[in-house]
Order: C-alpha cells, then sequence, then structure tokens
C-alpha cells in the first residue's frame, strides 16, 4: 500500500474512533450511577426489591451481551408491528422514532443494563467490605444515615472499588465492538469494510493498535487514580 | 443528678440471654468501672445503652431523658427518633478498635462530626479540635491520617472525636484491649486527667488495678447479672463475695 493511501485510511478510521468512544463514554456516564442504585437495591432489607434486582443481575450476567444489544434493538419495532403485544406498552412505544439516532439509543440502553449489572455487584462488594465499626463510630457521633453513607462509607468504597471497576472499564472499551451487530458504525465496521474492499488486512490491524491505545491511556489513568488513593490504608 | 439511670434491663440474641434484670445508676461526675469476665455482657450493656443494640425489655435514662421506657400497657418502647438522636448527641462512645475514620485526617476526624451534626463553624470547630489534640499530647500530628498513628495514638484521637461534641457523659468498651502494655498506660493517663476534670464516664476494662484506682464505683458482672456492685474498696477488699475475689485472683498473681 502507498503511503498516502496509509495516511487517508489512518484518517478515515480515526473518525470512526469517535462513535466508539462516544458509546464508550456514555455507557460509562449511566451505568456508574445506575449501578450504584442496583447495589443498593441488592441490599435492600424489603425481600421482593432484593430478590426482583437480584433476577435482574443473574439476566445480564447470564446472557451473552450481544444477545442483549439484538434484542434491544429489535424490541421497539417488533413492538410496534405486532397486534399481540399489550395495548399499553404499544401505545407507549407508538411514537418512538426508528430513524436517525435510534440504533445509538437503542444499543446505548443494552450497554448501560449490562454494565450497571456488573458494576452494581463490584460496589456491593466495596460496600459490604466496610467494617461494621464505621457505620457505629458514625452513628455514636450523631450523624444521620444520609450523611453516614455520604461522607464515612462512600469515599471509603471509591478507593476499595478502583481496581475491579478498571477491569470493567477496560472491558467496555473493547465491548463498544459489538454494537457494531445491529449496524452502529464504529471502529470495527470500517475496520472490516475497508479490509474486504482493499483485500489487505492493514485496517484490522490498524483497528487493533487503536483499541489497544485507548486500553492502555485507560490502565495508566486508573494507576494514576490507585496512585492517588494511597494516602491512606 | 443521674447522669444514667439503667433499670430491670434485659437483652437476648435469639434464645440467648445477654443481659438479664440489669439496674444501676451513674451520677454526675462519677466514674464508673464494669468488670467481669469474658462474655459476662459488660459490652452488649453499653451497646445497649449507646443505642448500638435493641433492648429487649427494662428502662434507660439518659441526662433526664427517657430513652427506653415501659407505656402504659408495659410494653418496652423506644423514644421517637428525634429524641434518640439528641440523646446520642449528649453521650461519647470510645471503642476497643478505635474505629477512626481512615479516609480522614486526624484533624477532621474530630471536626466532621461537630461541624456536620451540630453544626459548628469550621473555624470554631478547628480551634476545639486543636485544644483537644494538645490535651491529648497530638497537637503535632494534626495533618497525620490514622494509619500513619501506633495503637494508643489512635485511641487518644478517638477519645478527642468523642470529646468533639461535649458529651455529658462518656462510655469506654475495653478502651486499651487492643493495645499493647505499653500504650496501655498512655490511655489510662487520658482518662484519670478526664476523670480530675470531673468527667462522668462508665468504663468497661480489664485493667483491674486501674479500676481499683480511678473508679467511684465498681460493677462486676456475670452470665449478664450484675453480681455484685459498689466501692472499689468493698469489691477490691476482704469484703467481697468469694465468686468476685476468685474472679480477681487470677489478676494478682
Amino acid at each position: 500500500m502507498a503511503k498516502d493511501d496509509m495516511l487517508t485510511l489512518l484518517k478515515l478510521m480515526l473518525e470512526y474512533v469517535l462513535p466508539t468512544l462516544k458509546l464508550f463514554a456514555f455507557t460509562l456516564l449511566f451505568s456508574i450511577p445506575a449501578g450504584m442504585i442496583v447495589a443498593l437495591l441488592k441490599m435492600c432489607k424489603i425481600k421482593p426489591i432484593s430478590w426482583l434486582t437480584n433476577i435482574y443481575i443473574l439476566i445480564m450476567r447470564g446472557t451473552p451481551l450481544m444477545l442483549q444489544v439484538i434484542v434491544a434493538f429489535y424490541f421497539i419495532p417488533t413492538v410496534q408491528k405486532n397486534d399481540s403485544a399489550p395495548e399499553l406498552l404499544r401505545k407507549f412505544l407508538s411514537g418512538v422514532s426508528i430513524r436517525g439516532n435510534y440504533i445509538f439509543w437503542a444499543v446505548l440502553v443494552a450497554f448501560v443494563l449490562n454494565y450497571a449489572a456488573y458494576f452494581a455487584e463490584i460496589f456491593r462488594g466495596g460496600i459490604e467490605s466496610i467494617p461494621k465499626g464505621q457505620y457505629e463510630a458514625a452513628g455514636a457521633l450523631g450523624f444521620s444515615r444520609l450523611q453516614t453513607f455520604f461522607r464515612i462509607i462512600l469515599p471509603q468504597v471509591v478507593k476499595r472499588v478502583i481496581p475491579a471497576s478498571s477491569n470493567e472499564v477496560i472491558t467496555l472499551v473493547k465491548d463498544t465492538s459489538l454494537a457494531n451487530t445491529v449496524g452502529y458504525m464504529e471502529l470495527i465496521y470500517i475496520a472490516e469494510t475497508q479490509s474486504s474492499r482493499l483485500s489487505s488486512l492493514v485496517p484490522l490491524f490498524m483497528a487493533g493498535v487503536m483499541y489497544f491505545v485507548m486500553a492502555s491511556v485507560l490502565t495508566l489513568l486508573f494507576s494514576f487514580i490507585e496512585k492517588k488513593f494511597n494516602y491512606y490504608k | 443528678m443521674a447522669m444514667l439511670e439503667v433499670k430491670n434491663l434485659s437483652k437476648s440474641f435469639d434464645e440467648l440471654e445477654v443481659l438479664k434484670d440489669i439496674s444501676f445508676d451513674v451520677q454526675k461526675g462519677e466514674v464508673v468501672a464494669i468488670i467481669g469476665p469474658s462474655g459476662s455482657g459488660k459490652s452488649t450493656l453499653l451497646r445497649c445503652i449507646n443505642q448500638l443494640e435493641k433492648a429487649n425489655g427494662g428502662e434507660i435514662n439518659v441526662c433526664g431523658t427517657d430513652m427506653l421506657i415501659k407505656n402504659a400497657k408495659g410494653k418496652t418502647v423506644y423514644a421517637d427518633s428525634k429524641v434518640l438522636r439528641a440523646i446520642r448527641l449528649k453521650t461519647g462512645l470510645v471503642f476497643q478498635n478505635f474505629n477512626l475514620f481512615p479516609h480522614m485526617s486526624v484533624l477532621r476526624n474530630i471536626t466532621e462530626a461537630p461541624v456536620c451534626v451540630l453544626k459548628q463553624n469550621k473555624e470554631d470547630a478547628k480551634k476545639n479540635a486543636m485544644s483537644l489534640l494538645k490535651k491529648m499530647g497530638l497537637e503535632t500530628k494534626a495533618d497525620s491520617y490514622p494509619c500513619e498513628l501506633s495503637g494508643g495514638q489512635q485511641q487518644r484521637v478517638s477519645i478527642a472525636r468523642a470529646l468533639a461534641l461535649s458529651p455529658e457523659i462518656l462510655f469506654f468498651d475495653e478502651p486499651t484491649s487492643a493495645l499493647d502494655p505499653e500504650l496501655t498506660g498512655e490511655i489510662l493517663k487520658v482518662i484519670k486527667s478526664l476523670a480530675a476534670d470531673g468527667m462522668t464516664m462508665v468504663i468497661v476494662t480489664h485493667e483491674m488495678a486501674f479500676a481499683r484506682d480511678v473508679a467511684d464505683k465498681v460493677i462486676f458482672m456475670e452470665h449478664g447479672y450484675i453480681v455484685e456492685m459498689g466501692a472499689p474498696e468493698q469489691l477490691f477488699g476482704e469484703n467481697a463475695s468469694d465468686r468476685v475475689k476468685q474472679f480477681l485472683q487470677r489478676f494478682n498473681s
């Protein structure tokens, strides 16, 4: 391949890094707070709530993300066309347009639901690892339950969940490639089409390098954050 | 004036009764030591008074406020949550394993509750914390983190943290049991100086010599009962019951 062709190809592929990063960033933005809520629901003392949350986590972690993406993608159009679907659901979804950004949002819903389940288990582990004595000391000092959670417990949980969360975040960069299954145009999409157009492995190799660079930057970022939290044990 | 009144207090974990018919009171300025073998219910008693465990029966009155009472139907009920929280601010608790907040500096460990709970202004809280640290001989450690301190220093910080809320009565749950003998002395010295300042205190301890020296009243517990209660001269003297004598023998050898 000529040098100019390589440069053009590289430029084209870099353009498709953006949708990959967009899906990555939006998934994190929603799934981390959602994961915290799911973790709290799972620890809820009201049995049916923790029970239902448990089922949700089991399904999300027990089925392939690719399948979840496909279901999320076909769910709305299928319900809209299906006469036997519940009337209320059909009415509710009838207004949803499946043009424009539909693919992105459908994929995002699947990603957020999936990653929230994984984050929830990490956060629950973190919250449960805080010694009981911390709650007791806070209670004895008169902190309310909310103050105890936000001022005493949560800051300690953050430190403890960083290593496990970094794993999830790095996996997420690579998992964004699953969005290609339903036609979301990202890095894998362009690598594959260019590869077959040029009958060359170079686009695939380039995509690999790009994923590797993104994952490496995140690895560095997380080791930096971990060090920042090293001021206490 | 009674700072603490406990009447017929009982507590069980499932089938196991750990406190049975406990009654005693603590007057203003009094230092009460609770001694007894492990598993006798000493810590549970302190935890019930400090709302860390729910009692099953009896009455508790802290600084003139009813915390646990028998209602007209004879059922044991707690005061409402507002009252319970107000009581918590009048009492302080020092734990066996300190339970300092590891993510906060020594100074913030002490100022956090006055600022967030009592809504004290930050500067005042800081000034007060520094004078408490000075009293504890730790004024140079204000910016350190708990993990950088020795056990004895951590325990002194936790005493300062409890004192920062100006409690009217201070409880200690085996404050020296997690410390080696050399560090035990520094904590006992602090408690002695608090006693000299007239602080009302209830101390669960295994330090018999200390209990004898500093306490105005000693309570001996076993199997969830108060076996004997009285002035230290009585419990540590010739007229004590055989069980107390037998228990104390082990410490004198």
